[in-house]
C-alpha cells in the first residue's frame, strides 16, 4: 500500500536519472537558471593550466636551481644527474641509470597528496568528469560507480600521501631555511625569493596540516573527546584549517608554481633576485 | 459503496507527533499490534515545533528541584483549575520519560558533569527544561521515530516483516472514529491522502493524539495540520470536550513580515536574557506582575538581572511570568499606543548577550528572523506580539488511564486531552505531557484490546462505513443547489471559508473576550457552518488539497463553536481565558469545568450530519461538573496564603 | 495596507502540473507582497487559481522539511526561499523533487528515505547502564548533536547525482541523509554496537554505499540547516572505513590488540 513507509517496487535499470519513467516528466536535464557552469568551467581551467605548467616544468630538467634556491618541484633531488646543491637537498639514492628529469621522482608524492585530496577530488570529478557538473545537473554518464571500485577505491591511500607530503613538506621547509643564504652559500642573508619560499612554504604546511586525514588522524578517529583533551584541542585546530581546505589548495597551488617560476626566472638568467641585506 | 479495505488491529494511534508515537512505542512493547495513522509524512509532526525543552524535575542543575516543585508550578501556572491528578502523575513521572529517551538514543545539551542540562524557563521555579539548543521538540519526535524504526528492526528479525507489529500509515486522515453496536469503539474511517482511496481499520482501542486547533485562528504558531480533528473525532463518537475556552496565547510570535507572522519565537529567548521593551524603551513587564505572583518576581531591574548569575538570592524578572499574564501585558502596551512599528512589542537580546552566545545557544531563532525577516537578533530587537499556540482544552479523559468518558476503548494524549494544564500551560510541560500521558494511552490502550479482542466477525454495521464514505465525498458533490436548499448559489471555496473562520476566531474570540463578540462570532460560525456544507471542491481524489481543507472545515467549525460558547459560559478571568467584561478571577468557578457535548440531534437523520444542523440553534450543548477537591497531602505542599487566592472558603477549611 | 499596496507586484511562476501519467510547466500570474516566500505564492496560487495544486508542508518555518521542492532547478524549501532574492520580472519555476518517483503535481514519493532509515542498525544502548544513568559530556555529543539538527527534507538526498542520476544506484546507496545517520550513531559517546559485534564503520562502506560517495559536496550545498554534511559527517565516516578496511597498520594493530585479549 502506497501509504506504507515501503517505497514502490523498483521501475527499473538506470532509465535515464532526472528523466526516467517514474519522476516528473520534465524533459530538460535542468532548470538550472543561474550560472552554474561557472565554477565547473573556472576550477577546470585554473587545473589545467597548472597541469600545463607543471608538465613543461617537470619535463625540463633544466633551470631548476639558481643558488640558493631550488625549485620545489626539484626538492629533494634524488638523481646523480641533479644539478649540484650545496647543503642539500640533493641526494643521489637513485644512482645514474636514471636520465630522466629528476622532478619525476619526487612529484608523485606531492601529486599523489593532492590528486587524492577530498578537495580536489570534488574539484576534478565536477570540473573534468562532469560528475556531476554541478549540483542538480544532470551528468552524461550512464554508468556510475563512484569509488567503490578499481581504480578510484585508490582514493582511499589518502592517508598514505598525507604522510609522505608531510616528509616533503619537512624538506621544503629546509629548503626555506636554507634560502637565507646568499648564492655564495653564506648565511644571514635574504632575497625577495626568500620571501617568496616563505610565503609559499607556510601555505603548504597550512595545506598539509588542514587536510581532512590529517584531521581524522588528530582525534577525528576518537569516540571521547572528553578522555583525550590534547588531541581534541588539535582535532579542533586542524579543524579551523580544515574549513578552509579549498582556498588553501588553491593558494598553496599557485604559490608552488609561483616559487618554481621565480626560480626559473632566476635560472634563465630573465631576472636576478633583489637582495634584501 | 461499502467495499472499502478492512484491516485488524489491535490499538490504532490517530497522530503521529510526540503523544501518539509514545503511546505507540508503549502499545507494541506491551505487545498489542499497533497501527499509527498520520496526516503527513513520519517524523514531520508539528511537535518538531516545540523549542525550549521538555519540564522535568531532574534536579541535575538545582538541587532544590524535585516533583512537588513541579506540581506546585503547574498548579499555580494553571490557576488551580488542573485536574490535579494529572499534575501530580505529569511531575511524578516525566524525569523517567526524559532518561528513557537517552536509552533510544537522544542527545540533550551536558551539564558540566556530564547529565543533562535544564534551563530556566516562565513559571518554573528551577532551570527544568531539557533541552537540546533551541530544537529540543525535533530531538523528541527523531529520537520516538527512530525507536519505532528499532521496534519494527526487531520485527523483521523475527517475523520477516518490519511493519508486522507496528505500522505508520503516513499522509492518511482519519474522519470518523467508527463504534460497535454496544456503543464502545470498533475502529477507524480513513482516506489515504495520495490516492483518495477510503480505508477502515478495525480496532478495539483507538488513541487519539492528534493536537490542537490553532489553525481555527489567524495568528497562530500552529501549523495546517491543527485543524482539531481529534477533538471533533471524540465529540462526534460521543465523547465531551472539557474546558475548551483556555487557548493559550504564546506572548512572542513574529509579527512582521506578514507572511510569517505568528510563528513562534522561542521562550528560551527570556530564560536566557531576553528582555521586553515598549517603544519608550521600557521594561514595562515590573508594571504587569499580578498579585498572585508578587512575592515571586524581582521588583527592580538589577535584581532581575541579578538572577540569571545567582538565582538563589534573587528573584526573577517579570518577563518569566506564565504566558498568559506576559502576552495579555503586551497586549494592553500596543492598545496604549506603545507598540512597536508593526503593531507589536520588541524582545531584545541583542544587548544582554555577546554575538556568539547568542549564535550558540539560540541558532534556530538567529536562522528564523535572519532568513525570514533579515533582521540579526545579535544586532537588533526582535519585534514581537501575542499568538495563538496552544489549547490547554480538549478531551475530558480518566486522568490515570486517559480513556474518554463515555465512550469505552477511546483514548486521548497530549495536546488533544484536555485538564493537566489548567486554564494555563507552562512552556516544557507539553513535551513532557506527551510523554508521560502518551505512554500511559499506550499503556491503557493496550491493555483494553487484550480485555476486548476483535472477533472475526466485522461488528461495524456497513451503514456507518457508508455514511462515513458519504460525508468524505460530498465536497465533490456540492456543484449543484443542494437538497433541501434550492438557492442554486454556486458551491463555496473553502479557502474562503477558512479564511473567513480564522478571522472570525482571531477578532472575536481572540485574547480578550467579550460578550458581545463571542455572540456575534457564534452567530457568524451558524452561518459559515451553512455555507461550509456547500464548500465544493475542482479535481480528483488523489492528493487533493481542496478536497482535504474541506473535510477539516467541519471539525474546525465544531471545535471553534465549542471555544466560543464555553468562553461566553464562563464569566470570569483566568489564565488563558480573559474576559474584558469580567476582568478578575472568581473563586467559585474554580473547581467548575464546562463540557461541551454534540448536541442532541433527536430521530432525524439528516439533522444528524454536523454541518447541517440549523445555525441558530448550533451543534454544541454545555454542561458542568466539578472537579473532585485537592488530595490533602498535595495541598499541604502550598502556603495557606497562597491558597486563599484560589480557592473558595469551604475548600480550605475541608 | 497601503504599504502592503504599493510593495505588491504581479510575478510570473511555472509550476509543474501532472502526476504519474505526465504533466508540463504551466503558467501563472500571482500577486506577490512584501515579505512572501514562494509557499505563500503556492498558497495564493492554490486559494486564488488552482484549488487541487498538491504541496506538501507543514510548519512553515524551516522546522519540519516537507516543503521541499525545485525552485529554478536548485533544490530548496519552498517556506526558506525568499521572493525578495528574485528579481521582479525573473519567470520563477517550481518543480516537484526529481530524484524521486512523482505523485501529483509537486509531490514526490518519498518513501526511498524511509526505507534507507530502516537499514541503518538503531542505536544499541550500554549494557549496565541504567536510564538515568547516562553520562555524557558536551564535546562529546557535539558532533552528533550537528548531524541530529537533520530535518529530513532530503534535499540532500534529492540533489545527490549518485540516485539522482542512476536510479539503480538506489539499492545500494542509503544517500547523505542516512550515512550521516551512521557517523552519527558511530560517533555517538554510548552507541554499543561494538560491543554487539556491529561495526559501523564496516558496515557504512559494504552495506550502505558509501563508495557511491564522491564527496562532490552538494549534499552540503543544499542543506537546509546548514549541516556540513560532507566535511564533518561523509568524509570522516570514509576515513573510518578507511581505518577498518584499508589501512594495514591499523588492521595490524587491532589484529594483535585483539590476540592480546
Amino acid at each position: 500500500m502506497a501509504t506504507s513507509t515501503d517505497p514502490q517496487a523498483d521501475t527499473g535499470q538506470g532509465q535515464g536519472g532526472v528523466r526516467g519513467a517514474s519522476r516528473a516528466a520534465i524533459a530538460a536535464p535542468h532548470l538550472r537558471t543561474d550560472r552554474w557552469w561557472l565554477a565547473p568551467a573556472a576550477t577546470a581551467a585554473g587545473l589545467l593550466a597548472f597541469i600545463v605548467y607543471s608538465t613543461w616544468r617537470a619535463f625540463a630538467n633544466a633551470d631548476y636551481y639558481a643558488a640558493p634556491y631550488v625549485s620545489p618541484f626539484y626538492s629533494p633531488c634524488l638523481a646523480d644527474n641533479c644539478e649540484p646543491m650545496r647543503g642539500g637537498p640533493n641526494w643521489a639514492l637513485f644512482g645514474s641509470w636514471w636520465g630522466l628529469s629528476p622532478a619525476l621522482i619526487i612529484l608523485i608524492f606531492p601529486l599523489g597528496f593532492r590528486l587524492t585530496c577530498y578537495y580536489y577530488r570534488k574539484a576534478y570529478y565536477r570540473g573534468f568528469w562532469a560528475s556531476p557538473p554541478a549540483c542538480a545537473v544532470a551528468e552524461p554518464h550512464q554508468q556510475y560507480s563512484g569509488e567503490t571500485r578499481f581504480p578510484l577505491v585508490l582514493q582511499n591511500s589518502h592517508r598514505y600521501f598525507f604522510y609522505a607530503a608531510l616528509l616533503v613538506a619537512s624538506i621544503l621547509t629546509y629548503d626555506t631555511a636554507l634560502g637565507f643564504r646568499n648564492e655564495d652559500y653564506e648565511w644571514g642573508h635574504m632575497g625577495l625569493g626568500t620571501l617568496v619560499f616563505l610565503v609559499n612554504i607556510v601555505l603548504i604546511w597550512l595545506y598539509t596540516l588542514s587536510c581532512h586525514s590529517c584531521r581524522h588522524i588528530m582525534g577525528g578517529r576518537l569516540k571521547h573527546f572528553s578522555q583525550h583533551p590534547v588531541r581534541y584541542r588539535l582535532w579542533g585546530w586542524v579543524g579551523t584549517l580544515n574549513n578552509r581546505h579549498m582556498l588553501l589548495a588553491w593558494a598553496s597551488l599557485i604559490s608552488v608554481a609561483l616559487a618554481d617560476f621565480y626560480v626559473y626566472l632566476l635560472a634563465s638568467g630573465a631576472f636576478s633576485d633583489p637582495k634584501l641585506f | 459503496m461499502s467495499q472499502v479495505e478492512r484491516q485488524q488491529w489491535d490499538v490504532v494511534v490517530v497522530g503521529a507527533g510526540g503523544a501518539g508515537l509514545r503511546a505507540a512505542i508503549e502499545a507494541r512493547e506491551r505487545g498489542a499490534r499497533t497501527a499509527v495513522i498520520c496526516k503527513s509524512l513520519f517524523g514531520k509532526a508539528h511537535t518538531v515545533m516545540a523549542e525550549g525543552g521538555i519540564a522535568a524535575a531532574m534536579a541535575n542543575v538545582n538541587e532544590g528541584d524535585n516533583w512537588q516543585v513541579h506540581f506546585r508550578d503547574t498548579m499555580r501556572g494553571g490557576k488551580f483549575l488542573n485536574q490535579w491528578r494529572m499534575a501530580e502523575l505529569h511531575a511524578r513521572e516525566a524525569p523517567d520519560r526524559v532518561w528513557e529517551l537517552e536509552t533510544w538514543g537522544a542527545l540533550f545539551d551536558r551539564t558540566g558533569d556530564g547529565k543533562i542540562s535544564q534551563r530556566n524557563f516562565g513559571g518554573h521555579e528551577y532551570p527544568r527544561l531539557a533541552h537540546v539548543g533551541d530544537r529540543t521538540g525535533l530531538e523528541l519526535i527523531r529520537t520516538l521515530q527512530q525507536k519505532i524504526v528499532s521496534l519494527q528492526q526487531e520485527d523483521e528479525k523475527e517475523l520477516g516483516d518490519y511493519e508486522g507489529r507496528l505500522k505508520i500509515f503516513q499522509e492518511c486522515t482519519v474522519t470518523r472514529v467508527l463504534k460497535k453496536e454496544d456503543g464502545s469503539v470498533g475502529g477507524v474511517f480513513c482516506y489515504e491522502r495520495e490516492s483518495g482511496r477510503f480505508f477502515v481499520l478495525e480496532a478495539p482501542s483507538v488513541v487519539i493524539a492528534t493536537g490542537g486547533i490553532g489553525k481555527s485562528f489567524k495568528v497562530t504558531s500552529n501549523s495546517w495540520e491543527y485543524t482539531g480533528d481529534g477533538h471533533a473525532l471524540a465529540l462526534l463518537a460521543g465523547a465531551p470536550l472539557l474546558n475548551m475556552e483556555f487557548v493559550q496565547f504564546h506572548p512572542t510570535g513574529m509579527i512582521w513580515p506578514p507572511s510569517v507572522k505568528g510563528l513562534l519565537v522561542t521562550e528560551s529567548v527570556r530564560g536566557d536574557g531576553g528582555v521586553l521593551r515598549n517603544s519608550e524603551g521600557k521594561r514595562f513587564m515590573f508594571d504587569y506582575v499580578p498579585d498572585v505572583f508578587k512575592e515571586k518576581y524581582a521588583q527592580s531591574e538589577e535584581e532581575g538581572d541579578r538572577w540569571y548569575d545567582d538565582p538563589d538570592n534573587n528573584r526573577r524578572p517579570p518577563e518569566l511570568l506564565p504566558r498568559d499574564e506576559v502576552a495579555r501585558a503586551i497586549n494592553s502596551e500596543v492598545k496604549e499606543g506603545r507598540g512597536s512599528p508593526h503593531g507589536g512589542v520588541f524582545l531584545d537580546v541583542s544587548t544582554r548577550m555577546p554575538a556568539d552566545v547568542i549564535r550558540r545557544r539560540l541558532p534556530s531563532m538567529y536562522h528564523q528572523f535572519k532568513e525570514l525577516a533579515d533582521v540579526d537578533i545579535t544586532a537588533e530587537a526582535m519585534e514581537v506580539g501575542p499568538t495563538c499556540h496552544y489549547v490547554m482544552g480538549g478531551v475530558a479523559v480518566d486522568s490515570d488511564t486517559a480513556a474518554t468518558v463515555g465512550v469505552p476503548g477511546l483514548f486521548a494524549a497530549g495536546e488533544v486531552a484536555g485538564g493537566m494544564h489548567g486554564s494555563n500551560r507552562l512552556g516544557g510541560n507539553s513535551l513532557s505531557d506527551l510523554l508521560v500521558f502518551g505512554r500511559r494511552a499506550g499503556l491503557h490502550a493496550a491493555e483494553y484490546a487484550a480485555e476486548h479482542p476483535t472477533g472475526d466477525e466485522a461488528q461495524i454495521d456497513a451503514a456507518q462505513i457508508d455514511a462515513a464514505a458519504a460525508e468524505a465525498l460530498r465536497p465533490f458533490s456540492a456543484e449543484g443547489p443542494a437538497p433541501g436548499s434550492a438557492d442554486g448559489k454556486p458551491p463555496e471555496n473553502p479557502y474562503t471559508l477558512h479564511q473567513e473562520l480564522q478571522q472570525v476566531m482571531n477578532d472575536l474570540v481572540g485574547i480578550i473576550r467579550r460578550e458581545s463578540e463571542m455572540a456575534e462570532a457564534l452567530h457568524k460560525l451558524g452561518d459559515l457552518r451553512a455555507r461550509a456544507r456547500r464548500a465544493g471542491v475542482e479535481g480528483h481524489r488523489q492528493f487533493n488539497p481542496g478536497w482535504h481543507l474541506a473535510l477539516d472545515l467541519r471539525n474546525m467549525l465544531l471545535v471553534s463553536e465549542c471555544v466560543a460558547r464555553a468562553a461566553l459560559e464562563r464569566t470570569e478571568s483566568r489564565g488563558g481565558h480573559t474576559r474584558d467584561d469580567f476582568p478578575a478571577m472568581d473563586r467559585g468557578w474554580r473547581r467548575a469545568n464546562l463540557l461541551c457535548h454534540l448536541a442532541d440531534t433527536g430521530s432525524d437523520p439528516e439533522a444528524a450530519d454536523p454541518l447541517a444542523v440549523d445555525p441558530a440553534r448550533g451543534q454544541i450543548r454545555l454542561t458542568r461538573s466539578e472537579t473532585e477537591p485537592i488530595r490533602p497531602d498535595l495541598l499541604a505542599l502550598f502556603e495557606k496564603e497562597e491558597l486563599v487566592k484560589y480557592l473558595a472558603e469551604e475548600e480550605l477549611f475541608e | 495596507m497601503t504599504t502592503a499596496a504599493s510593495t505588491s507586484y504581479d510575478a510570473t511562476f511555472k509550476v509543474w502540473r501532472g502526476d504519474t501519467q505526465g504533466g508540463a510547466l504551466e503558467d501563472f500570474t500571482v500577486e506577490v507582497h512584501e515579505g512572501e516566500v514562494v509557499l505563500d505564492i503556492i498558497h495564493r496560487l492554490q486559494a486564488t487559481q488552482a484549488p487541487d495544486l498538491a504541496v506538501r508542508w507543514n510548519c512553515k518555518a524551516g522546522k519540519c522539511g516537507s516543503c521541499s521542492a525545485e525552485i529554478n532547478g536548485r533544490p530548496q524549501l519552498l517556506c526558506m526561499t525568499r521572493m525578495s532574492v528574485f528579481s521582479r520580472d525573473e519567470t520563477i519555476t517550481v518543480t516537484p523533487l526529481r530524484a524521486f518517483p512523482v505523485v501529483r503535481d509537486l509531490v514526490t514519493d518519498v518513501s526511498f528515505n524511509y526505507a534507507k532509515a530502516r537499514e541503518v542498525p538503531s542505536f544499541v544502548p550500554p549494557e549496565g547502564v541504567k536510564p538515568g544513568e547516562y553520562r555524557m559530556w558536551q564535546e562529546d555529543v557535539d558532533r552528533s548533536q550537528e548531524f541530529r539538527k537533520c530535518i529530513e527534507c532530503f534535499l540532500c538526498q534529492d540533489t545527490c547525482h549518485v540516485v539522482r542520476d542512476h536510479e539503480e544506484n538506489k539499492r545500494a546507496f542509503a544517500g547523505p541523509r542516512f550515512l550521516m545517520r551512521v557517523a552519527e550513531l558511530d560517533m555517538h559517546p554510548l552507541d554499543a554496537a561494538d560491543e554487539a559485534g556491529l561495526d559501523r564503520k564496516t558496515a557504512a562502506q559494504d552495506e550502505h554505499g558509501l563508495g557511491y560517495c564522491n564527496i562532490t559536496k552538494c549534499c552540503t550545498e543544499v542543506c537546509p540547516e546548514n549541516i556540513r554534511i560532507t566535511d564533518n559527517a561523509l568524509i570522516p565516516l570514509k576515513e573510518r572505513a578507511v581505518d577498518r578496511k584499508y589501512d594495514p597498520l591499523v588492521w595490524l594493530g587491532n589484529k594483535i590488540r585483539r590476540r592480546g585479549q
